[in-house]
């Protein structure tokens, strides 16, 4: 058994690898806990006299050894089952909702128990009881700040998850501490934790509020997918007003966007409909005063578009033109991919986002995708039809189109049903009326009565909307009058009766018709609604009110209360029109009404017999009384209860309610003028090192304004081969040797682990330097930042259009790009001068074999110390690298001097990949986080093969493996000597011998496992080519064509 | 929860407006209450602080209302919470939360606990979240941190925690070892997130399932009043190591409106119309699709129907014939004819010429199970329903619902031209299969 129970210890090899030297101190130290002598995991042990505090404190307490022993004896022994099993009836309990508070000092010693179940559940535990007993949850404080410690990164995250999950109000400034710490963490991961710490912390202490917002600020600056979401979702719960921290990375953030996980892909763009609102100009500021009208006018009728055709050009005319900010452009065009979502959330953000910030031309594009929603769950069709229904008033033409996806089956929930129905009626005009009130035909005949009355309501809303069907729609109404269906009819009533009231002359003979009924219907709504007709046109109908007034003083005792009050009315009516047959009914109904047990009625017969009957007291009001009574009524207008719903943001939880919720963040109206544009330029740092004027023009054209947003993690980085031209901008600009910012980030981020992000570390310094830039610069910047804006914008916008979601295959063509041109060995940038304080890193991939070991490429790295003094102890440490990737460090520099320069190499194997390494490089002082990538064609040396081995050898190397492209080849490449220069730059390769000079081979091997790499390039007339790599590893031999072609087609 | 707003005046509003933005600062989703169809609550999860579970009387109160428990609404405010609930597998799913949240956000995620708890479980039902109350606690911790979703992809969360076979319970049961990954997770970290690192299996293989389904309204005179498709590709990929892998298709100009799995290449289908995507492992959805209006839909099945009821008399004729229409020359199977029939039908008396019939003289629901159709002798079920005595004819018209499967079939016509992968050495084998299946196909009468 006891062998058994050390299984889980595997779990924990890889841990171990990591923790090395301090496990076996850890161990010596707690020996209460490791009675079964395995090795630590995850978290270090509490220490033991905590621990002894703890025990004496649980048997003392006494207090909670009541109904649980059995459960506290088996968290004390020392076998890992029982524990698991103990913490899983815990942990069942706690899911029923029973309470097992009264075991927390039991269960919070197990917290550096080693069975990783076991302390998981643990943490449940904690997470769920912390809060009630503050003072024993602090003993296992100090466990999860080791854990922060830890080199592992999911140890780390694991720790600040729980130590942040610990409502404890006394912790807050560890949790604070560990949040800035995290917030700075090499690992993505850790930073992303941090960022969901974040809210945590400002909810158990709000005071804490502008110390978060500093460390919300620098996480907005980070470049990784991973962290953006949640960075934005604490920004949103901290400071959503703080819009001022959002421009200097609103690009980043719209580049990031397709990239980011679902959930926080839906918080981002909500935000940034905020943020647009208050930064651009309303795209349909020409519009937006005839929209007004036209509603106004012709709530239903003419073609909206139509209309605006033939007003556009006079009201443009008056106001100056309006032309999109470009970042405005930008959002729109990124977030429009997202419409194809899986997740109906993220769909329904772009939806709101294109609602409340796309000219009107383009809104048109969402409808297809929220009409694909509704194929989805009820419930998502419930909300996504409360915004269409609020959408289609605003904009009916977008949905005309789906007119028929709207129609109801019988099998839709009655409130969906309900909710379609409201959207056809919105979508209703003179062409499809006649299709739609066919279709409420056949709803009217629905088992569903709830539904059925709202259907009836709907042909009301028609008819009054649309002017030419309100007669169809009357007398289709009437004949419901005799429908079976008691609930039908009343509904009918009260329909009618609204329409009546438009033009009751023409229609006498229907309100004789409803006389009739009321000694059919008991609905008392409907009956009330008749009687209310017969008063109010009494005098349409003169014989017949009188004699209805009869009836009614008949059954007056028997009526629910809103009938009464309606025969009050009726009576004083025609008491006034038709005192003659009417006095005595009226009286008598007035005597009644005057001892009701409802105390309305007796007040409303009070109030009106004083009114009407004059007598020697009443008042100067009698005079008036006809007035008071028989005022022309304003017809009703039947709305959609959905109108002006949309001033609430669409696809919140307030629209949906249509009430403010808690915490909704007012969508703001569009300014006057659009704020300064300027605020989301990024500065790019030192221009300085561009050497000549040529070739500082060529970056500018390639190199995205913001450079800071270009290089995060592997994901966005690459395109497929269809779209290199643009793809290639963005990333040569990003990788050139010569510009900081550029190689610096790429070098840092391109692996997709990203380990390496030192300028987190630096960031405060490197603020400082900036903002002395800034100031130098700042002039000749306003000066150009307009023109550049625009050029930038456009470029980046084409980049981005081109970004692959998850290529990180191809992230190497991007480097080998900014090889072909010159030829020569190009040098990369490891660590800038500025990050690395002075110490300059570059290296290049000097094409030497690695004589130590061949399966190595070899790396030159050149030190150059820009200081003043000397930097000591040069040598890397901690390598992080994919599985099978090793490194052969260089020896060890002791010192460089001040502004001496040093070169040495370093072997890696890639393992023919062209993932990143990554390692530290450490000087006697400092440490760095870099990393390095090959590009493809430095995972190969050249091969030598006669003609005829070449053919042999690509004769077995067909099918799959062979990849043929045509192309064309670039302006320059006008013979022979430079189509063989651009390959063998692009890849390390030699040329083979070959009897024909319309092709030219090459051959290599990669490096580490030795497979053939054969290239042909065959040129033919008129500039056309088609290239053929040969190569059993796919990857690379893909990777590689692309490359070839980018150099060839240049 | 104290966390709520005061009316208080504006000019003190004012003043106090850094302390009052903390009262926002509860987003997300608060708690988690999972409703049995007996109005029981049988597990509760709470993220942030315990929210009482007397806070779901409103939901109750709300379910007492409903007609039907579909009618629940999916958002019911209470005076200091909301609750947004979903109702999947007769268990509703009702979280808690504070403040503002896109509503969608939160169905959509309850949506993706079901799905989870259904890859786990195989079932998502009552009984089989009791028996694994832990792996469910763990799972919903992993999905939630403080209420905003953490892990929700499947190949991740089975990473973290190991999803409970048969096998591995007993032999946990005997070694006491966990459920819990006993590896590092590396997924999260990963550019693929949706894909489990090495993965290995002996027998490589690839099915893609084009499941086609018609959703149509057909009136009384048998035209049709609207008619589309929907389709979604299911795979099933058991592949080893990284493959990529490229599908492409005969004629993709069919699909209208697409949505994808977050693995597919957005660019590449926009600039080739080719599907390109290193697939997750295991079972996923990969894309969903719509074929467009313009084309026009084949109806396979057309019914002939006489539903009638005579004044005065006790007795409703009811007759329905079902034959094949557009099936391009494939067996229409697996035929369900149900029809709520009107309430004052007491019983029905109906004689099929194949199958089974069943009518529920409670619900009023008349189902007929017919199988396949034969085109040279078309099913048929005719016979008399009995009405209440003196009941007068209802005038309400019983609309017929249909569903049948039509076996290797793309109504649309989409065929997948080629499927390749990149990456990886080995040949796996590919399978590709065609169904075509009714979705809402209603005939009104």
């Amino acid at each position: 058994m006891q062998k058994l129970l050390q299984l889980p210890v595997n779990a924990v090899n890889i841990v171990k690898g990591v923790q090395g030297v301090t496990q076996g101190q850890e161990e010596a130290l707690s020996p209460v806990l490791t009675p079964d002598s395995g090795p630590q995991n995850w978290y270090s042990a509490v220490q033991p006299e905590e621990l002894r505090h703890l025990r004496s404190g649980g048997t003392g307490g006494g207090g909670w050894g009541r109904g649980h022993d059995d459960l506290k004896e088996m968290l004390d022994s020392n076998k890992d089952s029982l524990k698991l099993e103990a913490m899983k009836r815990i942990v069942a309990m706690i899911a029923r909702g029973k309470n097992a508070s009264d075991l927390f000092p039991a269960v919070v010693k197990n917290v550096a128990c080693k069975n990783i179940e076991v302390k998981k559940l643990v943490y449940v535990y904690l997470v769920r009881y912390a809060e009630e007993q503050q003072d024993l949850a602090l003993l296992s404080i100090s466990t999860f700040q080791r854990g922060l410690k830890d080199p592992n990164q999911l140890i780390r995250a694991s720790a600040l998850r729980v130590l942040s999950s610990i409502r404890v109000t006394i912790i807050v400034p560890i949790m604070m501490l560990a949040i800035k710490e995290a917030a700075s963490d090499m690992s993505p991961y850790v930073r992303k934790t941090a960022a969901h710490a974040i809210p945590k912390l400002h909810s158990l202490d709000p005071e804490q509020k502008d110390q978060l917002i500093e460390v919300i600020e620098k996480l907005l600056a980070d470049k990784t997918t991973l962290v953006a979401g949640s960075v934005v979702m604490a920004f949103e719960e901290v400071c959503p007003d703080r819009i001022d921290l959002i421009h200097k990375n609103y690009r980043k953030l719209c580049n990031l966007l397709i990239d980011v996980e679902e959930w926080g892909q839906v918080v981002i763009i909500n935000m940034l409909t905020r943020y647009a609102r208050t930064q651009f100009l309303n795209p349909n500021i020409n519009e937006s005063l005839l929209e007004e009208n036209s509603e106004k006018a012709f709530y239903a009728s003419d073609d909206e578009e139509e209309e605006d055709k033939k007003a556009e050009p006079a009201t443009l005319a008056k106001r100056k033109p309006y032309v999109m900010d470009p970042d405005h452009r930008l959002l729109l065009r990124n977030t429009k991919p997202l419409l194809q979502s899986r997740n109906a959330a993220v769909v329904m953000a772009v939806a709101q986002l294109y609602f409340h910030l796309a000219p009107k031309a383009e809104v048109g594009i969402i409808a297809k995708a929220l009409v694909r929603l509704m194929r989805s769950h009820s419930e998502v069709q419930y909300v996504v039809l409360q915004n269409v229904a609020t959408m289609s008033i605003k904009r009916r033409g977008m949905f005309e189109p789906y007119l028929k996806s709207f129609y109801i089956r019988s099998t839709d929930p009655t409130q969906i049903k309900v909710l379609k129905l409201e959207v056809l009626t919105n979508l209703a005009n003179e062409t499809n009326i006649s299709t739609i009130l066919r279709e409420f035909q056949t709803y009217i005949k629905s088992m569903d009565k709830d539904f059925v009355a709202a259907s009836i309501q709907a042909i009301g809303r028609c008819a009054t909307n649309i002017g030419e069907v309100r007669d169809t729609c009357l007398n289709g109404l009437v004949q419901l009058l005799s429908n079976r269906d008691e609930l039908v009819v009343a509904e009918s009533v009260v329909v009618i009766k609204k329409l009546l009231q438009m033009q009751p002359e023409q229609h006498s003979d229907i309100i004789k018709h409803m006389a009739k009924l009321i000694d059919n219907i008991q609905v008392p709504m409907a009956r009330a609604s008749i009687l209310w007709l017969i008063g109010e046109y009494c005098e349409h109908v003169p014989k017949i009110a009188p004699d209805v007034l009869r009836k009614m003083a008949k059954s007056f005792t028997n009526e629910e209360d809103i009938v009464k009050l309606q025969i009050i009315n009726l009576a004083a009516k025609l008491y006034l029109t038709n005192s003659k047959q009417s006095k005595l009914l009226t009286q008598y109904v007035l005597n009644l009404a005057k001892y009701d047990q409802n105390y309305d009625i007796r007040d409303r017969a009070r109030f009106i017999r004083q009114l009407i009957v004059p007598t020697d007291k009443s008042g100067a009001l009698s005079k008036y009384a006809k007035k008071l009574f028989l005022a022309l009524k304003p017809a009703p207008v039947l709305e959609s209860p959905f109108k002006d719903r949309d001033h609430f943001q669409l696809g919140s939880l307030s629209h949906l309610l249509n009430a403010k919720a808690a915490g909704y963040q007012e969508l703001p109206n569009w300014p006057e003028s659009a704020p300064d544009p300027s605020v989301r330029n990024v500065e790019i740092p030192d221009w300085s090192k561009c050497s000549s004027r040529k070739d500082r023009k060529e970056k500018k054209v390639e190199k995205p304004f913001y450079s800071d947003s270009e290089g995060e993690s592997g994901p966005t980085e690459s395109a497929d081969s269809g779209n290199c031209e643009s793809d290639s901008g963005s990333g040569s600009a990003s990788a050139s040797g010569s510009d900081e910012s550029g190689s610096g980030s790429e070098s840092e981020e391109s692996g997709e682990e990203t380990e390496s992000d030192e300028e987190e570390e630096d960031e405060e310094e490197e603020k400082k330097k900036r903002k002395k830039l800034d100031k130098t610069k700042a002039k000749k910047q306003a000066e150009e930042s307009a023109e550049r804006c625009t050029i930038h914008t456009i470029h980046q916008i084409s980049c981005i259009i081109n970004f692959d979601q998850f290529d990180m295959n191809k992230i190497t063509s991007v480097f080998s790009q900014t090889l072909a041109p010159s030829g020569s060995i190009k040098m990369y940038e490891l660590l800038h001068r500025i990050k690395g304080e002075g110490l300059a890193v570059e290296y290049c991939f000097s094409r030497q074999p690695f004589s130590p070991e061949p399966n190595m490429v070899a790396v030159q790295i050149q030190f150059t110390n820009n200081t003043n003094s000397e930097t000591k102890n040069l040598h890397i440490e901690d390598p992080r690298l994919q599985s099978g990737m090793r490194i052969r460090e260089f020896a060890e520099i002791d010192v460089l001097a001040a502004g001496e320069s040093v070169t040495v190499v370093m072997g890696i194997d890639f393992c023919d990949s062209t993932q990143a390494a990554n390692f530290q490089l450490c000087t006697h002082t400092r440490k760095f986080f870099v990393s390095i990538q090959p590009p493809v064609g430095e995972l190969m040396t050249p091969a030598f093969l006669t003609e005829n081995d070449f053919k042999k050898e690509q004769g077995k190397l067909m099918g799959m493996n062979e990849i043929l492209e045509k192309l064309t080849l670039g302006e320059k490449c006008v013979n022979e000597h430079v189509i063989v220069e651009r390959v063998t730059a692009t890849a390390n390769l030699s040329r083979v011998p070959c009897g024909s000079d319309k092709e030219c081979r090459f051959a290599g091997k990669t490096v580490s496992s030795g497979c053939l790499v054969l290239v042909t390039v065959t040129t033919k007339e008129g500039g056309g080519a088609q290239l053929t790599v040969n190569c059993e590893k796919m990857l690379i031999g893909t990777m590689l064509v692309k490359d070839i072609l980018q150099a060839l087609s240049q | 929860m104290p966390n709520h707003p005061v009316p208080v005046p504006s000019s003190v509003l004012a003043a106090l407006k850094n302390k009052t933005i903390h009262l926002s600062a509860a987003k997300m989703i608060h708690s988690l209450f999972l409703v049995n169809a007996s109005g029981d609550i049988f597990l509760e999860k709470h993220w942030k602080s315990v929210v009482s579970r007397s806070v779901c009387d409103y939901f109750f109160e709300a379910l007492e209302r409903a007609t039907e428990p579909e009618n629940v609404p999916p958002v019911i405010p209470t005076p200091h919470h909301y609750l947004i609930n979903v109702l999947r597998h007769r268990i509703y799913f009702v979280a808690v939360i504070q403040s503002e949240v896109p509503p969608l956000f939160v169905i959509e995620f309850l949506h993706r606990v079901v799905d989870t708890f259904q890859d786990y479980f195989g079932v998502c039902t009552e009984a089989a979240i009791k028996d694994n109350v832990v792996v469910v606690y763990e799972l919903l911790e992993e999905m939630l941190d403080n209420g905003f979703p953490l892990a929700t992809e499947s190949n991740i969360l089975k990473e973290l925690i190991k999803p409970p076979t048969i096998l591995r319970t007993v032999v946990n049961t005997i070694t006491g070892s966990t459920n819990v990954g006993e590896q590092l997770p590396t997924g999260q970290l990963s550019v693929v997130p949706w894909r489990r690192t090495g993965v290995k299996y002996t027998n490589n293989e690839a099915y893609f399932d084009v499941i086609e389904e018609i959703d149509a309204i057909i009136d009384k005179s048998g035209s049709t009043i609207t008619a589309e498709i929907q389709g979604v590709i299911d795979a099933c990929v058991k592949l080893t190591g990284m493959p990529d892998l490229t599908l492409s298709f005969m004629n993709p100009r069919l699909l209208d409106d697409v949505s994808f799995h977050p693995c597919v290449r957005f660019k590449r289908w926009e600039a080739e119309r080719i599907l390109s995507f290193i697939p997750p492992d295991g079972n996923f959805r990969l894309l969903s699709y719509h074929v467009s209006s313009q084309n026009l839909v084949a109806i396979p099945v057309y019914v002939k129907h006489n539903i009638s009821f005579r004044e005065g008399s006790s007795q409703g004729r009811f007759e329905l014939t079902l034959g094949p229409k557009q099936t391009m020359g494939k067996a229409v199977e697996s035929v369900l004819v149900s029809s709520q029939l009107p309430r004052g039908v007491l019983n029905a008396n109906l004689n099929p010429s194949q199958g089974t019939y069943t009518f529920d003289p409670v619900t009023k629901l008349l189902s007929w199970d017919v199988g396949k159709i034969n085109p040279q002798k078309l099913p048929s079920l005719k016979g008399s329903m009995s009405l209440q005595a003196g009941a007068s004819k209802p005038d309400e018209n019983p609309t017929i619902n249909i569903q049948f499967k039509i076996q290797q079939l793309a109504i649309s016509g989409l065929k997948v031209n080629r499927l390749d992968m990149y990456g990886e050495k080995y040949k796996p084998f590919k399978g590709i299969k065609y169904m075509t299946k009714a979705g809402k196909f209603q005939v009104r009468t």
